[in-house]
């Protein structure tokens, strides 16, 4: 009688793992100091205002003690990291003027085909700058704006002006603090009253040095009655030593307009993922974070929404893969500031090996914001013994007039599943494959076509061969 | 004398949990003929089904299971499967996320597929075809369409598990079917729908092992063979009268005479 095996997933990295030599304009030198924020806002030709929250932004990193909780960053070095580096010396809307060696990472990412297909906007953005942007031109005579954030800080001062650091302020913490400091490069997206953005806008975020620190700014203002959906990706080469991403993404959705935010993140295993996302929705508004993390050493990333005026909605729909040497810990949070305000969190996690996942969530109900509804489900599932996961949900309600629901599973792919699908003829690597892609079944329906049909063969592809 | 396309089942002794549950099964099974196996709860039945299928949970302490000349005892479910083996499971199991379209797609391309030069399957079906002898085989089974685009038995009854099993079934054309208690859990009408489906797929292409507890399902379909379980080991082998028998006299008398020719024995 053959013994079971017992089946393995995982993530192939080989397409994303190549590296480009280093043919940089400008790189800082290691480490964090005023000299090098100085040189970062200098060299991007800032107004005033900006270089002045830069250096009030280093000050409060400074001040700021690591989190206590969540993953492990004792490893972390902040005088080991690059914290800016210009590949290029200018943007490019035309592929054909991109370098050749970054147009071809950017092709074998699939990002001009798929701007070709399906996507209404893109912005590419290698090491620290965005190196290609474009958006198709009748959105442009609507009025939206789609551009890195360095140029719209340039060309659309007032707007960014008025809302940078609002939603996330430098003082939430300190990675938010650490980004505002030296933050280069990220979208910035307008769209204007009543206008519906039909195609996804996307960007691409690829780190390529080692020891890069890459720190991209999002701000998404979508004005009354309009919509957007906003893709993100991201992957990095393999290396032995750590980089490190920190991101902060800041939106806005006023009256009756709705954003999707979608990542994919899929950074190779030596990447800190340290990532501060909000939303501020206003009256009848709805916000849509669509997270799924796959890839990095360790995450630190709670998509957020605050519910400010009734009827606002806020869904968070995340799903983590951890697996060997990975811990993902992600989750969502909502408050429900207003009264008649509504939010669901759907969290889905996948630990194989010894990979750790944990939900951490908030949901939190301000006193007054009778009439609120909401509901939080997280489901896990481990693939074998040595696999881990942990779920904190914090909930936090003032007020009595709410109707809240809580869930939370842990399961096993059963041998009783798989042998299901193995007497139908199915091999053990696709009948794995198949609960795997049905577990996630809630977060690969909500993606564009195209994604989801990547990640299916990802997932697919890895099977093969990993199974005895 | 081997005939290649049997299964045949030679001095099976298998245990689980440490326990050993069969204990030492022989049965032959051609294809064109339908078997009937009896018995009372907990004799080994489900056991047998399982090990035949390939569960892991099961080990093989003695014996061997022949198909068309190979010994599988070493092979996975799927191998077993894709020789032509099928087993119509008394508790199927629920897939979320996974529709039965999705699930028979992949397992008809794993059983009827055309290798390709890259190593997969190629499905000698388009997926408008597919979808058609899908529809046809729902239509037999008088299931409605939407079973098709729904989760594999997430939030089935009973019985609608049951008849998704023999949809299964309709859908893959094995030659050998194991069918394990089938009829438990359906109202008498969906015993009707879910037998003449049975029926209307056998044939010579097809040998039919028919696990049940109860004679009610042998009224629509009438085995030539009739076996009788008892803590592990088949004690009685008759053609379709034996089941009636056991309907008129239950298992009892089955027992009695077995604990008679004990005492014989030992005398």
């Amino acid at each position: 009688m053959a013994l079971k095996e017992t089946p393995v997933l995982d993530f192939g990295y080989d397409r994303y793992d190549f590296k480009d030599p280093e043919q940089y304009v400008y790189k800082s030198r290691k480490g964090l100091s005023k000299q090098v924020v100085e040189e970062i806002s200098g060299l991007k030709g800032e107004p005033d205002w900006m270089r002045q929250f830069r250096l009030k932004s280093l000050e409060i990193f400074r001040k700021k003690s690591l989190p206590t909780w969540g993953g492990d960053l004792s490893t972390l070095n902040f005088d080991e990291i690059y914290y800016y580096v210009r590949p290029t010396e200018k943007q490019r809307h035309s592929w054909d003027e991109v370098p050749e060696y970054i147009k071809n990472t950017f092709d074998r990412l699939g990002i001009p085909e798929a701007e070709r297909k399906f996507l209404a906007g893109v912005g590419a953005q290698y090491e620290s700058e965005v190196v290609y942007h474009k958006i198709r031109s009748d959105l442009e005579k609507e009025g939206v704006i789609f551009l890195d954030t360095d140029t719209a800080v340039r060309e659309h001062s007032d707007i960014v002006k008025q809302y940078f650091g609002t939603v996330v302020p430098p003082e939430d913490n300190k990675f938010a603090a650490l980004n505002s400091a030296v933050w280069s490069g990220g979208s910035f997206i307008y769209v204007p009253e009543g206008v519906h953005v039909e195609m996804p806008l996307q960007a691409y975020f690829r780190i390529n040095a080692q020891n890069m620190g890459q720190f991209e700014r999002t701000l998404i203002i979508a004005e009354p009655g309009s919509f957007v959906h906003y893709i993100e990706g991201c992957t990095a080469p393999v290396y032995s030593t750590d980089s490190l991403h920190s991101a902060v993404v800041e939106i806005i959705v006023k009256k009756g307009a709705r954003v999707r935010y979608t990542t994919i993140q899929n950074w190779s295993k030596n990447v800190y993922n340290l990532v501060t996302k909000r939303t501020v929705a206003y009256e009848d508004a709805t916000m849509e974070w669509v997270d799924g993390n796959l890839g990095s050493k360790l995450t630190m990333k709670y998509p957020s929404v605050y519910l400010l005026a009734p009827g606002a909605k806020g869904d968070i729909l995340s799903i983590a893969f951890a697996g060997r040497d990975q811990h993902q810990d992600a989750g969502g949070k909502v408050v429900h500031v207003a009264p008649y305000t509504t939010s669901t969190i759907v969290s889905k996690s996948i630990s194989k090996e010894n990979g750790r996942a944990s939900y951490r969530g908030l949901l939190k109900v301000h006193k007054g914001a009778v009439g609120v509804r909401s509901s939080v489900r997280c489901d896990a599932l481990l693939l074998d013994e040595t696999s881990r996961t942990d779920t904190y949900p914090y909930i936090e309600i003032e007020e009595e007039q709410v109707t809240v629901g809580h869930e939370a599973t842990v399961g096993k792919v059963g041998d009783d599943q798989i042998f299901y699908l193995m007497s139908r003829g199915i091999s053990e690597a696709e009948a794995l494959s198949m609960i795997v892609m049905g577990f996630i079944e809630p977060f690969a329906k909500e993606l564009p076509m195209e994604y989801a049909v990547e990640l299916n063969r990802l997932i697919e592809l890895e099977m093969e061969g990993s199974v005895g | 004398m081997e005939n290649g396309t049997d299964l045949e089942i030679r001095n099976l002794v298998v245990s689980t949990g440490g326990k050993q549950i069969l204990k030492g099964v022989n049965l032959t099974i051609r294809k064109g003929e339908i078997h009937a196996l009896m018995g009372p709860n907990g004799s080994g039945k489900s056991t047998l089904a399982l090990t035949l299928m390939g569960h892991p949970r099961y080990l093989i302490e003695e014996g061997k299971i022949v198909y068309k000349g190979h010994n599988i005892l070493e092979m996975k479910a799927d191998e077993r499967a894709r020789m032509g083996l099928f087993l119509g499971f008394q508790y199927p199991f629920e897939i979320k996320g996974v529709m039965f379209s999705h699930l028979l797609w992949n397992a008809y391309t794993a059983l009827k597929g055309i290798p390709t030069e890259d190593g997969k399957k190629k499905t000698p079906l388009s997926p408008l075809e597919f979808r058609k002898l899908l529809s046809e085989k729902l239509k037999l089974l008088e299931m409605d369409e939407s079973y098709a685009d729904r989760y594999v038995n997430d939030g089935f009854s009973g019985g609608e598990k049951k008849r998704a099993e023999i949809l299964q079934l309709a859908v893959l054309q094995p030659e050998i079917a194991i069918l394990d208690e089938t009829d438990s859990g359906l109202d008498i009408d969906a015993l009707k729908i879910v037998a003449h489906g049975v029926n209307s797929l056998s044939g010579p292409h097809m040998g039919i092992l028919l696990i049940t507890h109860y004679q009610r399902i042998l009224r629509y379909i009438q085995p030539q063979f009739v076996h009788v379980m008892v803590e592990g080991k088949i004690v009685r082998t008759g053609g379709y009268e034996l089941s009636q028998e056991l309907e008129a006299r239950g298992y009892n008398w089955i027992l009695e005479e077995l604990a008679k020719e004990t005492v014989t024995q030992n005398t």
